[in-house]
């Protein structure tokens, strides 16, 4: 199947080469280390002159530079100071403790969980409704783009509060705002893969006179599998940005959006550097996730290499 | 669709079937027309023919000729517009919902998800035949199509012919009286089709279902067939059906032979009188 390469897999023999990727990787990141750091001390510099140096005008450039990178509110924290923070509030506090940054991005990650597995669902089900009822295609189709084309940060905030006065706070509203952001990429994906049988496959589940049950099961199904995944990888993403939006106008006192809103309320910004590195790593070992268990089920599926 | 179809033919005696074979396919004044961009085309004009059980029949004709949309006919997967149609005496339709024929199309349309083996088994799946039997059923016609130790590779790991070999396999499997065959190996290079013609020949010989065959290429057509109905363009008609009489057990050196030749003759000059060569 040439669906692997679609995807956008590399092939085996650059896969098992991890120097061959990790060169271009590291070359990266080291041009983004040395560009915050020099950002940091253009944004910090002002304030550090100010506030610091304003008895002593003997300043130096090496003294400038220190300062910058080790102020307790910077504009613009340096990453050894964000590391450091990260480092403490992962490693430095118990899990289940309110400072702890495991336990917040846990409370995300239920609620991103949770939402995607609703997107699913829903997603799913709307394409099927979509390929087997014309009307559907015709009456349904268009909500589901116009859908997408509201702000999510308008919506949220009275889904949060409709969902409030029924009685459900915290984890239901914020997955329900995932679900509404994630189940488009698989109702577009889904769509389009349940469609992707070709004129010939479905000529010959014909000729066996298979019931349209077993056309959905044996044809269309296995058929979108590789679509579903590729929307799945997309649908794990928002689905992650959707509860960390939600987290936001309910004025949580938990999850990784909780963090961000507390620590620009108080100029926390190494905190708020944390929880966005935080959020990052839970989003890559989300799609990471999805992308092995692709992995494991396309090759269950005899794709190629 | 009993096993029956499958017992070896009795000598080389039935080489044409007798007259008193039972009519398989039955086509009286059938016609066919679709509304194309620029206005309706004859795609089938007042066909009629009789194939019997246990012939070898070929449709040959230009492209536009309509032999893929005559056997889309008998399938049951396009509707003519005029005639009448029996299959087994039954209409296409009935005859599709009871699974009277199997279908070879021009590619080998497998399903690339299932291995050999699954998508052997996927018809008998869909008739709800028990496990055993069609694992059975997966390694006989596995290895009458020559490919035993191939049952769990998946279809990209085969080549053109041995993918198309399998969608063979996969129509003998539930055992149809009826095998229609739509330019199986049409998309096959001629070393290939060579074998491959061939070993079709062997499997018919073996199985004696009645084949509908149907190609371009006049050389296929007369060494397979025992009857080849030439077919015109514009609209879609029959020409003429000639009859060959092949010794049986005839291998593709039959192609060099004063027969082969005077039987190739024949379908070419009805071919240059429908005008096939012009333009």
């Amino acid at each position: 199947m040439t669906t692997s390469a679609a995807l956008g897999f590399p092939s085996r023999g650059e896969r098992g080469n991890w120097k061959w990727r990790a060169a271009p990787l590291a070359t990266v990141l080291l041009a983004i280390l040395v560009l915050w750091y020099a950002g940091a001390i253009l944004l910090n510099a002002p304030q550090v002159i100010e506030l610091k140096f304003r008895d002593r005008p003997d300043w130096t450039a090496r003294e400038l530079v220190e300062a910058t990178w080790s102020m307790e509110r910077p504009v613009l924290p340096a990453p050894h100071q964000v590391a450091v923070d990260f480092h403490e509030s992962v490693f430095g506090r118990p899990v289940t403790s309110r400072r702890s940054l495991v336990y917040h991005a846990g409370v995300t990650a239920l609620a991103t969980l949770v939402g995607f597995l609703l997107g699913i669902v829903l997603g799913i089900a709307l394409a099927v409704g979509i390929v087997h009822v014309r009307t559907l295609d015709r009456s349904l189709m268009p909500w589901v783009i116009a859908s997408q084309t509201v702000p999510i940060l308008a919506i949220a905030p009275m889904i949060v509060v409709v969902l409030g006065n029924v009685g459900f706070t915290g984890l239901l509203p914020k997955a329900v705002i995932s679900m509404y952001l994630c189940f488009f990429p698989v109702t577009i994906g889904m769509v389009k893969g349940l469609r992707s049988p070709d004129p010939l496959q479905l000529d010959l589940a014909r000729t066996y006179s298979a019931s349209p049950a077993q056309v959905f099961f044996k044809l269309r199904c296995p058929a979108s599998v590789p679509f579903l995944f590729a929307s799945l990888k997309v649908a794990v993403g928002v689905s992650l940005v959707g509860a960390i939006v939600g987290e936001l106008p309910t004025g949580a006192q938990e999850g990784i959006g909780a963090r961000l809103l507390s620590g620009s309320y108080y100029g926390q910004t190494v905190q708020i550097w944390s929880a966005l590195v935080m959020a990052a790593l839970l989003g890559i070992a989300l799609v990471a996730a999805v992308g092995l268990v692709e992995r494991l089920t396309l090759k269950q599926m005899g794709a190629e290499a | 669709m009993s096993a029956s179809a499958l017992k070896p033919a009795a000598g080389t005696a039935a080489r044409s079937a007798p007259a008193a074979a039972p009519l398989v396919i039955d086509i009286d004044g059938l016609s066919l027309a679709y509304q194309a961009a620029d206005g309706p085309v004859l795609a089938l004009s007042d066909i009629d023919l009789e194939v019997r059980a246990g012939e070898f029949v070929s449709f040959i004709g230009p492209s536009g000729c309509g032999k893929t949309t005559l056997m889309r006919v008998v399938a049951n997967l396009v509707e003519p517009s005029a005639g009448t149609i029996r299959v087994n005496g039954m209409t296409p339709e009935e005859a599709r919902l009871k699974r009277a024929y199997g279908y070879v199309f021009q590619a080998p349309a497998l399903y690339p998800w299932r291995t050999v083996r699954r998508n052997l088994m996927l018809p008998l799946e869909i008739m709800g035949m028990k496990r055993a039997e069609r694992e059975a059923r997966a390694r006989k016609y596995l290895a009458l199509v020559g490919l035993e130790g191939f049952e769990n590779k998946f279809p990209w790991q085969l080549s053109g012919g041995m993918q198309q070999r399998v969608s063979i396999a996969r129509a003998l499997g539930f055992e149809p009286q009826l095998l229609l065959m739509d330019e199986p190996f049409g998309a096959l290079d001629e070393i290939n089709r060579d074998r491959l013609n061939e070993h079709l020949l062997r499997l018919w010989e073996k199985t004696r279902v009645t084949v509908v065959f149907v190609t371009h290429s006049i050389q296929e057509a007369v060494y397979l067939s025992n009857r080849i109905v030439v077919m015109s363009p514009r609209p879609g008609r029959i020409l003429e059906v000639i009859d060959s009489d092949l010794p049986p057990d005839r291998t593709l050196d039959v192609r060099e032979t004063p027969e082969f030749l005077a039987i190739a003759h024949r379908v070419r000059m009805a071919l240059r009188a429908s005008h096939s060569y012009d333009d």
